[in-house]
């Protein structure tokens, strides 16, 4: 049996992107966050939590967007202009969010205040604008011989807009999670808070988005077992253990937040995520773009498969490595002390 | 000019990319500087290059971060605006792009961390580590950028598809295009020099207030001596580049020169505004023969003029012509700076001429400014095709619409004037406050410098 090349490039990609919003996800989530902190230092705080590791996690957005590009053009070619408007809100939005990180630092008193609020506001609708491209792809769009053929406001619906607020909810529980491990404190003590929030909203979020997407999807829908008047057994029963996975992290997460863990709900987080990931896989795969395009017809030249897949499989491993030695420098709590003020 | 989908995706992509170019122009330079500035602290331990390196380094996490985000925008826009070239030409282009992130962001990103964080959780040898591996990643990142414009420019090693989609056949062919060694030697040189020059004006503007500060009488130093090898280097090698569009892409060589007949012994143009309505220059200030002399390298070598290449094929002349010119005049005075600077330096020091230093501050932005006339001559000068020869702009666009592009333009427009001018505000603060208001992470506070706390802190010292 040969290597099906564009199979595993998909993993790959998939992987990419998985790991670009787990990472991004939790630094976005803290500008979600920002807005309620109680203090300035608080917010320096809450900074320092991720300054390290901000620039590193997009690059896995570069690699998502420059892999699809490389592995996938025919998808690359086909989303990028139906989804154009959210993605260059989504660019604007990361632009004014990543500049914030070293612009506070230098501006003064109303620089400083504009830039806080830029960081929060652009985190916000960057993650914001994920969800709507998120819930556009859902919706599927209109191709023609591989091309979008669609209207520039395809992706404006209540759906899209129900993705936007659950991804939104989704990064602040990881950002919540991820101050656990880093804070102390009272910082630490309303990231509990915040976290068990936002457990909440994300556990109502993915609820109605789930309905949701039988109801707007239902090919997707028929993959659930779902008739239109009640569910086929057989087959949601293959797929019961996604969402299963699902309740078992935010089950994690609530059982964390009682015993006071530190760790346990950033955890159940990402099993959140994982689960609500592998139900997006069962909904789509094979298709890049619904369901007009597959990964075998969006697929590169095979000399290009095979260059790009060879470097991931040497430099990918190396990357990693240096990424989880970066994480390792910065371990243990943040210095957070108020008396530098 | 008809402001169609096609028009303004040219503009948007143009705008974006001249200011995205800034960044990389001046973090490539300073990622090397900062490597050469720490590994002298570390051999020599005189804490003055300890000084300089934490002062640019401030400077490098600013224009880093604008660099970075910018160039965010860059990997998406090539799907958002051009999807149809995109999919054309990713069989050769798109694992070039791939590999310039595996390659070099992750390493610059990641190590970046270190750089600007680690000071009190890695030993110094790992810390100076992390700085060579930022400056690698910066230099790996241009190998595969200007590897992948060459290809666009001559390219090589590929086939056509039935569907009309370019694939690799020979991937050493056309990573390595005809051109691409002296094209990636410019650029690098061009950053260099742009840092050079930056460094240069910071250490005049100091040193005209204070002629005895330390530091940036040593900064100074560096810089004069950057240019005074680098700026002759870079007249060389810009000129192989240029014999390389004598032989490859005439019309854009005509255009540089506002040639309009084909003819032996064409003159120079220092000064002329080429019309192609007329088919003429106006305003001509010619030198007979130099202009076939610095092209071809023969006075008498007869040269290709536009009237003998199809209207349809014609790059845009005035813009192509007036930019060369910039980028050249530009780097003729930084020949002079370099040559000046030096001979300053043998008669007791540079800062002994104010008249030099005003100069060396008002050269200070030269660089960026020739940087960006550089790449709209190869650029616009390529045009109308996107793929020299093979595939034309026009041909390449997304499926969107004008109010979609139009939108997107002035929202890119609005954001980046508000993102730019308060960069360029908090760089020049920290240029104008100087080395000496460096800190000493290592003996001092326990916040690292970058970090909120850090700066505060400083900003609350005496």
């Amino acid at each position: 049996m040969t290597l099906d090349l564009p199979l595993v490039c998909a993993a790959v990609i998939a992987l990419a992107v998985f790991l670009y919003v787990l990472l991004d996800g939790f630094d976005l989530g803290v500008g979600i966050l920002f807005p309620f902190a109680r203090t300035p230092a608080e917010r320096d705080t809450m900074l320092n939590a991720i300054a390290p590791f901000w620039d590193g996690n997009e690059t896995w957005l570069v690699l998502g967007g420059g892999g699809l590009l490389a592995l996938f053009p025919g998808a690359y070619a086909a989303l990028l202009p139906a989804f154009y408007l959210p993605i260059v809100v989504m660019l604007l939005a990361l632009i004014l969010r990543g500049v914030a990180f070293e612009f506070r630092a230098h501006g003064r008193r109303r620089g400083k205040s504009f830039w806080t609020a830029c960081f929060a506001a652009g985190s916000t609708i960057a993650a914001a604008a994920q969800g709507v491209v998120l819930g556009a792809f859902v919706q599927g769009l209109k191709l023609k011989d591989g091309a979008f053929v669609g209207g520039a406001f395809d992706w404006a619906t209540p759906y899209a807009l129900l993705t936007a607020a659950g991804l939104v909810a989704g990064y602040a529980l990881l950002a919540a999670g991820w101050l656990m491990i880093k804070t102390r404190d009272d910082l630490h003590g309303r990231a509990r808070t915040w976290a068990r929030l936002a457990a909440v909203a994300v556990a109502v979020m993915l609820g109605v988005v789930s309905l949701a997407t039988l109801l707007v999807n239902p090919v997707a829908a028929a993959r659930w077992g779902w008739t239109g008047r009640g569910f086929e057994l057989v087959r949601l029963v293959r797929l019961v253990p996604i969402p299963l996975l699902g309740l078992a992290g935010l089950a994690v997460i609530f059982v964390g937040l009682g015993r006071r863990s530190h760790v346990w709900p950033f955890v159940g987080g990402v099993i959140v995520f994982v689960s609500g990931y592998l139900g997006l896989a069962a909904s789509f795969f094979p298709y890049v773009a619904p369901y007009g395009l597959t990964i075998w017809q969006a697929a590169n030249a095979d000399s290009a498969l095979r260059l790009v897949a060879m470097g991931l499989a040497v430099i990918l491993p190396v990357i990693i490595g240096y990424t989880v030695w970066v994480y390792w420098v910065f371990r243990g709590k943040v210095a957070a002390d108020a008396g530098y003020h | 000019m008809h402001l169609d989908a096609l028009m303004l995706s040219r503009l948007q992509f143009a705008f974006t990319l001249a200011y995205h170019i800034i960044f990389p122009s001046f973090t490539i330079g300073l990622a090397s500087f900062l490597a050469v500035l720490e590994g002298l602290w570390l051999l020599t331990r005189r804490e003055a290059f300890q000084r300089l390196y934490l002062f640019w380094l401030k400077v490098f996490a600013i224009s880093f971060g604008m660099g970075v985000v910018s160039g965010v925008v860059m990997s998406y826009e090539f799907g958002t605006n051009w999807s149809v070239f995109s999919r054309a030409t990713a069989g050769v282009l798109g694992p070039l792009l791939a590999y310039e992130v595996l390659t070099a962001f992750f390493l610059e990103a990641s190590f970046l961390g270190v750089m600007l964080f680690g000071w009190k959780r890695v030993g110094p040898g790992l810390h100076f580590l992390a700085t060579c591996l930022v400056a690698l990643g910066t230099l790996v990142s241009s190998f595969w950028i200007i590897s992948a414009n060459s290809w666009m420019q001559s390219p090589a090693g590929f086939a056509i598809t039935p569907e009309g989609r370019m694939v690799a056949t020979d991937w050493v062919a056309a990573i390595f295009s005809p051109t691409f060694p002296e094209r990636l030697a410019h650029m690098v040189l061009a950053a260099y020099l742009s840092t050079a020059l930056m460094v240069g004006a910071a250490s005049a503007f100091a040193l005209l207030r204070d002629p005895r500060q330390a530091e940036s009488r040593i900064a100074m130093r560096m810089a004069v001596g950057m240019c005074l090898v680098v700026a002759p280097l870079q007249l060389v090698v810009g000129d192989i580049s240029g014999k390389d569009v004598t032989h490859r892409q005439p019309a854009k060589l005509a255009a540089v020169e506002g040639f309009w007949e084909t003819r032996a012994g064409q003159p120079f143009h220092v000064v002329a505004w080429p019309d192609r309505a007329t088919e003429s220059n106006r305003f001509e200030v010619s030198i007979p023969g130099l202009g076939s002399w610095i092209t071809a390298g023969d006075a008498r070598a007869t040269v290709t003029g536009l009237k003998d290449i199809p209207r349809a094929d014609r790059p845009p002349v005035a813009v192509v012509f007036w930019s060369f010119r910039i980028m050249v005049g530009l780097g003729l005075a930084m020949i002079g700076l370099g040559v000046w600077g030096a001979w300053l330096w043998l008669r007791g020091g540079p800062e002994r001429s104010r008249l030099f230093l005003r100069a060396a501050v008002l050269m200070g932005p030269a660089g960026f400014v020739a940087v960006i006339a550089g790449w709209t001559t190869a650029e616009v000068g390529r045009q109308p095709w996107v793929v020299w020869g093979v595939m034309r702009t026009a041909a390449g666009a997304s499926p969107v619409t004008a109010h979609e592009v139009g939108a997107s333009l002035l929202a890119f427009l609005l954001v980046y004037a508000v993102v730019f001018s308060a960069g360029a505000l908090y760089i020049l603060r920290l240029l104008g406050a100087g080395p000496a208001a460096a800190s000493q992470p290592l003996a001092g506070g326990s916040e690292p410098p970058g970090s909120p706390l850090g700066a505060a802190l400083e900003e609350g010292a005496p």
